[in-house]
């Protein structure tokens, strides 16, 4: 054990080694045991949310926690690169600001209040069934028209196609809206 | 994307960026693809370096493309159509033209009818306008030969078509009965018409209208000219610069014939590459939340005759030849997809479970709607209107005149707090306790949160898989959707009147997942993929669909991407070859560059070894070569239809656009746009000159203003307004700025807004570089730092020296950085066919100070002052 | 791995280096700042101040504490070599990736009196966080300006060169994330090879005023980042001849000794006489 703090003593060291105490046996034990902090994660393979380039991405994560986000190099579209929008996925993902918890204004109200989530999709599925029939027109000149025109949607280009298709079914196929847009025009 | 829809039969970009490794020249316009999609960017990069391409870059601004590319040229912001219909005169002057190509894959030779009238002889409209209405009666634009019907069609009810669907169909006439002159001499043929139409679009007014040397454009005209025929190709690439102008499609129709007369499209390194902006916008144009399209670009059903039941539908919708005949197959699987068993042949498959389109129901539409009081509740999902809607501050008024909003997204954005936040209220001209609007604001996934596909600009599915779960109350729009059905139709079984029985037979039977409850992903994707409904077996592809019930499908245009249980196609990573096949799936079957019979002669043959993509298989009889054909496997290149064939079987073996009902590219347009079969200058909305062209026709005639107090415009020229307005998009931002001002690595890198001038300007209105100055059109003013730089240049127009000014749109009043919006300067107005807004090429005044400093100023410009509502 | 001509270098999976290196190519940058968010997002840095500066689109202005890449903007009335640019006078835009030079002899490393900063087995300098106490030797002894002390924390930080992902056989997060490969990263010998080759390729297609940055004839002894440039390294706020501090040390010791021994004498003799 004394041989073991002698030889450790960096003096003893430099004299051993024929260092000049700047090298690598100036490194602390941190700086000797660095491993990424993605060492041994699980990997979901992912593709970038921002443009449509949909550069491939790897997300590192353990325990339900992300660690890191960066490119994929198996990609034959992006070769493991990303922008600085797509670089900044983590910070996306875990910033402070990110909503958790529905957040409620009251008509004619001046203050967020909290809303719990089953409550809140309650009272969205009763204003959107009283507006849908309040205005909605089965025919028109004898023939079939099915529509409402006072409940709109807007949105789309960000989400996945399965919650595309789910929007219109429900809303257009289900529901009559025809009020249906999204970013997209060319 | 009628531009591209129309000239080649689908919308949305033909190749990959990848394949601009095999361009010769490439040309840059409409877009800042550097900054915008820098990754893709890696590819043009790569071409200028390794391979020696020539990279092209117009535009007003000399941005981060223009630093790296081979020749920049800068123009007028609005004078698109002027550049690039001069490259077209130039080609077709000089006989540049790739006459092969030309004659056997486009219609040049068809002839059109006497009754047929050109711009140039109408002084700016072509026949069949009709001054009231202020539209197109298209007929007169149809084939010489064309059986024109008595009943108008499936002409929707402001008798447009466009639009977002099926693009150039109109099945009532039978376009493939057409007359020919393979000479192109003929006076009324497509090639000759084209050629008095163009005979205008001089390198002279080039020079004087878009502020382009005589000499520059030549070098840009004959560089890119010059890489056409079998041993080259060139291509383009595009974004919002092009899409965003009141004449936008037309202004895309020009690159398309461009490269049509020039023999690039379908080719290696030729196409055109429509660079979409959001991770899944051609995803939500495919599966569409658009009002006038239904999945696969199938036409929503427009209230009228075409829709009085399934046969009307299918009729004015299924044209004899061309793969649009099958729609009768899509129809029914996508109605079996929605309604499932309760969809049967007796009751049209629930046909009449559809609601019809009356009219113009787009964003912009309805949002006046909503500012006259008539709607009730809106949903915004994933998207921030009050930033990034035009003339946003309409619209944050718009959304104070709801009952209700529902906004669900990652942050609160600035439509979810318009209420207490916005400027308006922030000054005082509203107030919060008079805005009645309930909101709820919901927590959203993020990418990483929840599994699925995004379809990226190249068609491209992509799967992404799910690491985490999303933090505290946020869900998947999936759940969303779910879960807010599985509650409506409670309320619809105690009331089955017939309005509720398509919701009652809506299937959403999806396996549920985890502690949430999420609704399964990859079942939601099969479904899109489509099976047989006797025995549940997927399809791999649309080949496999019947018009009788047997198959259902969410969206032909994807099915194949889920070919058997266990094969999710965009879940795959293994790319095997220069286009990357084995690494997702991309829509149509997989095919990478599209229209590539192209890529071929005539006669089956490589056009050069340089160029080889797809080619004939003599021995084995069937196409082959480097990407999936894009074309019948089997039909050879000698093919000729027999009398009375229908769909495919209708159409030769050397016609690569096989949406088409004739199988050519259309240089022409016969049907499917409201503003005209070729592109024609007009001036924007707002502009300093009038028209050079047609002074008599200023502005789009067919475009919609939707002037309204708070929506007024300039008068072109405008003394009160004398600079040239462009809006624009940074590298270190996104969008409306949800995902980048929120973030402090992004917000720092561009952390407040400001507007690009010239040093000229700067010095005649003696702008300190990076003061505060404000900016106010017809419709409203921002306060920007003035960056000014020899990248902005005043240009020569007419007889005037014309300064643009350059803003980015990202600011507004939420997140780490914060800033006024651009977008409150911008019109809500529509281009004809697909109703987006004009966003460059606007008019606009420059005071110096801030906008505080100038408020008794700018009382003098706007209808809104402080105080006053919409 | 490809020709050093090209910009498509392909990176093993496992990469591992005896010399690390940089070479940054200012003629295939876009300027799009994915190295400084990239950087950032991997080493954990905080923000540098929303701050606009007006300085073109260089917000970030200098490397620092929490800016271990930064990219520079440069409008100069000078033409790119032969690019077509329709303007009366000649103008280019210039961008170029600033990062810590890793230099042979570091003036940093010299200075650290605690043995924080240590030349690692990869031949990058290395700032030890766990060890460093803030007493900010290093600040003034870099002649590029790079290191710096945060606040409030106090510590001194600079790039690491991934030394964490490298450890892994991972390439540098900037690297990996450059679009264009403006960044490349590998062994020394190898890319100042392929800086001198590029350079003579630039020059053979009209970029007169390429040149490589990589000062080894002064007493920094070369850098291990180096960069491919357009004119003057001064307009890059790069030293044409960057020399470590302590260079003068040794003979300033040495005059010491000598002025000390000569006092002494002096001293001795006035006692004698």
């Amino acid at each position: 054990m004394i041989r073991d703090l002698v030889t450790r003593w960096p003096v003893v060291k430099q004299i051993l080694n024929r260092a000049d105490g700047t090298g690598v046996e100036a490194m602390s034990e941190r700086t000797l045991h660095m491993r990424p902090k993605n060492d041994g994660a699980e990997v979901a393979h992912s593709v970038c949310p921002y443009c449509a380039v949909g550069c491939g991405q790897l997300v590192f994560h353990r325990g339900n926690k992300l660690i890191s986000i960066e490119g994929n190099p198996a990609s034959p579209l992006s070769r493991g690169r990303l922008c600085p929008k797509g670089s900044d996925s983590f910070e996306l993902t875990t910033h402070s600001k990110r909503l958790t918890k529905v957040k409620y204004r009251r008509p004619f109200g001046t203050e967020w209040e909290e809303l719990e989530l089953e409550k809140a999709m309650d009272m969205i599925a009763d204003r959107l069934w009283e507006s849908r029939n309040e205005s909605f027109v089965e025919k028109q000149d004898g023939q079939s028209l099915m529509q409402n025109k006072t409940v709109a949607h807007l949105g789309g280009a960000t989400l996945d196609n399965e919650e595309n298709y789910l929007i219109k079914k429900l809303f257009t196929a289900g529901l009559g809206m025809v009020c249906i847009s999204n970013q997209a025009r060319i | 994307m009628p531009g591209l829809g129309t000239t080649y039969g689908r919308g949305g970009a033909t190749t990959a960026p990848s394949d601009l490794l095999n361009s010769d020249v490439i040309l840059i316009m409409g877009s800042n693809m550097a900054e915008n999609h820098p990754v893709g960017f890696q590819w043009v990069m790569e071409a200028k370096e390794k391979k020696g391409a020539h990279l092209i870059h117009v535009d007003p601004r000399f941005s981060r493309t223009s630093a790296v590319a081979n020749t920049w040229v800068p123009l007028r912001a609005g004078s698109d159509i002027l550049f690039l219909g001069g490259m077209i005169n130039h080609i077709l002057q000089n006989e540049l033209d790739f006459r092969e190509y030309v004659i056997h894959y486009t219609n040049a030779s068809v002839i059109i009818p006497e009754s047929f009238k050109d711009t140039e002889e109408l002084g700016g409209i072509f026949s069949g306008w009709d001054p009231e209405k202020k539209q197109y009666d298209t007929r007169s634009w149809l084939y010489q030969g064309v059986q024109i019907p008595s009943d108008s069609g499936d002409q929707n009810p402001n008798g447009q078509s466009g639009g977002h669907s099926q693009h150039g169909v109109d099945s009532s006439t039978d376009l493939s009965t057409y007359e020919q002159d393979l000479t192109l001499q003929h006076p009324r043929c497509v090639y000759q018409i084209m050629k008095r139409h163009f005979a205008r679009y001089t390198p002279e007014i080039v020079e004087r209208y878009c502020g382009v040397s005589k000499e520059a454009f030549l070098n840009v005209a004959n560089l890119y000219c010059g890489a056409s025929g079998p041993e080259k190709t060139a291509a383009m690439c595009y974004a919002l610069g092009w899409t965003q102008h009141s004449s936008g499609v037309q202004i895309i129709r020009c690159a398309a014939i461009l490269q049509l007369l020039l023999g690039n499209m379908g080719r290696p390194g030729g196409g055109i590459l429509a660079l979409r902006g959001h991770a899944s916008i051609q995803g939500s144009t495919d599966i569409p939340t658009l009002f006038d399209s239904l999945p696969g670009y199938l036409s929503m059903p427009k209230f009228g005759p075409s829709s009085k039941d399934l046969a009307s539908f299918i009729k004015a919708n299924k044209p004899r030849t061309g793969f649009w005949n099958n729609i009768d197959k899509y129809i029914v699987s996508l109605l079996k997809a929605y309604y499932g068993d309760a969809a049967t042949k007796e009751n049209d498959f629930g046909f009449n479970w559809l609601p019809r389109i009356t009219g113009d129901h787009s964003h912009q539409a309805y949002w006046l709607d909503m500012l006259d009081g008539k709607m009730d509740g809106l949903f915004v999902i994933g998207q921030n209107p009050a930033v990034a809607g035009p003339n946003s501050g309409m619209e944050r008024r718009g959304l104070g005149k709801l009952k209700w909003l529902v906004v669900r997204e990652m942050v609160e954005t600035e439509t979810a707090s318009f209420w207490y936040e916005s400027p308006e209220v922030q000054r005082g001209d509203l107030r919060t306790e008079d805005i009645e609007t309930e909101v709820f604001l919901m927590p959203g996934a993020g990418h990483v949160e929840k599994e699925g596909t995004f379809t990226n600009t190249q068609r491209l599915l992509q799967w992404r898989e799910k690491a985490v779960d999303p933090p505290g109350d946020a869900r998947s729009e999936n759940w969303f959707i779910y879960h807010l059905w599985r509650r409506i139709v409670e309320k619809a079984k105690l009331d089955p009147s017939p309005r509720n029985q398509g919701l009652l037979a809506l299937t959403m039977n999806y396996t549920l997942e985890g502690d949430h409850r999420e609704p399964s992903s990859p079942e939601i994707l099969q479904e899109i993929n489509g099976w047989t409904v006797a025995d549940h077996k997927l399809l791999s592809g649309f080949g496999e669909l019947k018009a009788d019930g047997s198959t259902l499908c969410g969206a032909w245009i994807y099915s194949g991407v889920f070919p058997s249980a266990g094969r999710n196609r965009a879940n795959e990573r293994e790319p095997k070859d220069e286009y990357g096949h084995g690494w997702g799936w991309a829509w149509p079957a997989d095919r990478r560059v599209i229209y590539n019979r192209a890529s071929a002669r005539p006669d089956g043959s490589p056009w050069s070894e340089r160029k080889k993509l797809v080619w004939w298989d003599e021995a084995a009889k069937k196409w082959t070569g480097k990407d999936v054909p894009d074309f019948t496997a089997t039909k050879p290149p000698n093919y000729v239809p027999p009398p009375g064939a229908e769909g495919d079987a209708a159409l030769a073996g050397d016609k690569p656009y096989i949406l088409h009902a004739d199988g050519f590219g259309w240089l022409w347009v016969p049907v499917g746009l409201n503003d005209g079969p070729l592109p024609t200058h007009y001036e924007p909305l707002e502009s300093p000159v009038s028209n050079p062209l047609y002074p008599q026709r200023q502005a789009n005639p067919v475009g919609l203003n939707r002037a309204r107090p708070g929506n007024e415009y300039a008068t072109s020229p405008d003394a009160r307004f004398p600079y040239v307005l462009t809006t624009y998009r940074l590298t270190e931002h996104h969008t409306a700025g949800g995902m980048s001002r929120t973030l402090s690595h992004l917000a720092e890198l561009q952390p407040e807004i400001f507007c690009e001038i010239s040093m000229e300007l700067a010095n005649e209105l003696k702008i300190e570089h990076g003061a505060w100055v404000t900016l106010v059109t017809a419709r409203g003013a921002i306060e920007a730092h003035a960056l000014s730089t020899s990248r902005i240049r005043p240009l020569k127009i007419g007889d005037r020296r014309v300064h643009q000014i350059g803003v980015p749109f990202h600011w507004g009043y939420n997140g780490l950085v914060k800033g006024d919006m651009a977008n409150d300067l911008i019109a809500i107005s529509e281009e004809p066919n697909v109703h987006i807004m004009e966003t460059k090429g606007l008019l606009c005044n420059l005071l110096v100070g801030r906008r505080a400093n100038n408020v008794a100023k700018l009382k003098e410009y706007h209808s809104i002052a402080e105080g006053k509502t919409a | 791995m490809t020709s050093p001509l090209t910009n498509s270098v392909v990176y093993p999976a496992t990469y591992h280096v005896t010399k690390a290196a940089f070479l940054t190519d200012a003629t295939i940058c876009i300027g799009c700042k994915a190295c400084e968010v990239a950087c950032k997002e991997w080493n954990e840095v905080p923000d540098d101040g929303m701050i606009w500066s007006g300085f073109s689109y260089d917000n970030t202005q200098a490397l620092g504490a929490s800016t271990w890449r930064h990219v520079m903007f440069l409008e100069q009335p000078a033409a790119a070599g032969p690019q077509q640019v329709d303007m009366e006078n000649p103008f280019r835009w210039i961008f170029l990736s600033d990062v810590c030079k890793h230099c042979g002899n570091a003036g940093c490393l010299e200075a650290c009196p605690t043995g924080a900063i240590v030349r690692t087995d990869v031949g990058s300098v290395l700032v030890q966080s766990d060890v460093c106490n803030g007493c900010g030797y290093c600040v003034v002894s870099c002649p590029f300006g790079v290191v710096d002390k945060r606040h409030p924390d106090g510590r001194a930080f600079k790039c690491t060169f991934c030394y964490d992902r490298q450890s892994a056989g991972m390439i540098p997060a900037c690297a990996k994330a450059c679009p264009t490969q403006s960044i490349r990263f590998g062994e020394l010998e190898e890319l100042r090879e392929a800086g001198v080759a590029r350079v003579a390729e630039l020059q053979s297609r009209g970029y007169a005023d390429a040149r490589v940055y990589d000062p080894q004839e002064t007493s920094v002894g070369g850098t291990h980042a180096m960069f491919v440039i357009l004119g003057q390294p001064e307009a890059y706020n790069l030293p044409p001849a960057p020399e470590v501090p302590t260079i003068y040390l040794k003979s300033a010791w040495m005059s010491a000794l000598i002025s000390a021994l000569v006092l002494a004498a002096i001293v001795c003799a006035a006692f004698l006489f």
